[in-house]
């Protein structure tokens, strides 16, 4: 059953939808159902949603959990920007932010059968850009999934 | 939600779960049951995971914490029927080869068995 978005405000800033979450389960279950529909509305294959959806919602945990530490009166901001060649979801928190570099890869042996650790490497295993950003209060990842044969393409050349 | 069940096979306790194995949901139900299972000294555990539709990376860590849970306790969990999408979770993740993993009941319970 879809979330409902009576635990989420949305508004449209500069051509992006904007959602404001909360810093919990709820909030983690809600990015992970509008990715999945922004994915679906951009045209993407049903494997390609999935792992958009999966990659968002490792990015929500992200945020609300290590990043606001679940603190109910700090919010992570999704916004959904949607180019006729790609999907761009800007996941951001009000934490003290993290170094990317300095995330133990979860692939090393030692590492394998660690209970956690996994997220920021499955966010850059699905998507085909990520950047993470530090703001003046918050961390900032951006996941960009480019539309394979997107229609921006020359319709009477498909590369497809 | 996921829903969970369990039934015995020739000394092999079989863990029949359906639904999402994630953060604050399924995680939860999969942690409780294992500490159910280990306290009732069942230690050889087959998760069957045929009917599990969607895994994050909480659910990864509490399926590899079942793993090492059991295994400290000298007994084994293996994964019985993975879904595509869990396939390429696990493979993605280098679990596949951490885990034992099939796609037959009867001969993963035999598995057990030879071991004991």
């Amino acid at each position: 059953m879809p979330a409902s978005d009576s635990a989420c405000t949305k508004q449209m800033i500069d051509n992006r939808l904007s959602y404001t979450l909360g810093s919990s389960v709820e909030g983690i279950n809600l990015a992970e159902d509008i990715a999945r529909r922004a994915a679906a509305e951009a045209g993407f294959q049903e494997e390609e949603i999935h792992v958009i959806s999966m990659a968002v919602r490792e990015a929500a945990i992200n945020a609300a959990q290590h990043g606001n530490r679940c603190d109910p009166n700090k919010k992570v901001q999704l916004l959904v920007e949607k180019e006729p060649d790609r999907l761009q979801i800007t996941i951001r928190d009000e934490g003290k932010g993290f170094d990317p570099a300095q995330v133990q890869d979860p692939l090393a042996p030692g590492n394998l059968l660690r209970q956690s650790g996994r997220g920021i490497f499955l966010i850059r295993s699905y998507m085909d850009e990520v950047r993470f950003r530090r703001l003046e209060s918050g961390m900032e990842a951006v996941l960009v999934k480019h539309l394979r044969g997107a229609p921006a393409e020359h319709k009477e050349n498909p590369k497809l | 939600m996921m829903k969970v069940s369990s039934r015995q096979v020739d000394g092999v306790t079989i863990v029949d779960l359906s639904g999402r194995i994630t953060l604050g949901e399924g995680s939860v139900v999969l942690r409780d049951t294992i500490r159910e299972l280990v306290a009732k000294g069942r230690k050889e555990i087959l998760l069957n995971l045929g009917d599990v539709t969607y895994i994050d990376s909480s659910g990864i860590g509490e399926l590899v914490s079942a793993f090492t849970t059991i295994r400290n306790q000298g007994g084994e969990l293996k994964l019985l029927n993975l879904t595509k999408k869990v396939h390429d979770l696990l493979q993605i993740t280098k679990l596949y080869t951490v885990f034992d993993i099939s796609d037959d009941e009867a001969a993963a319970v035999r598995s057990f068995k030879k071991q004991a």
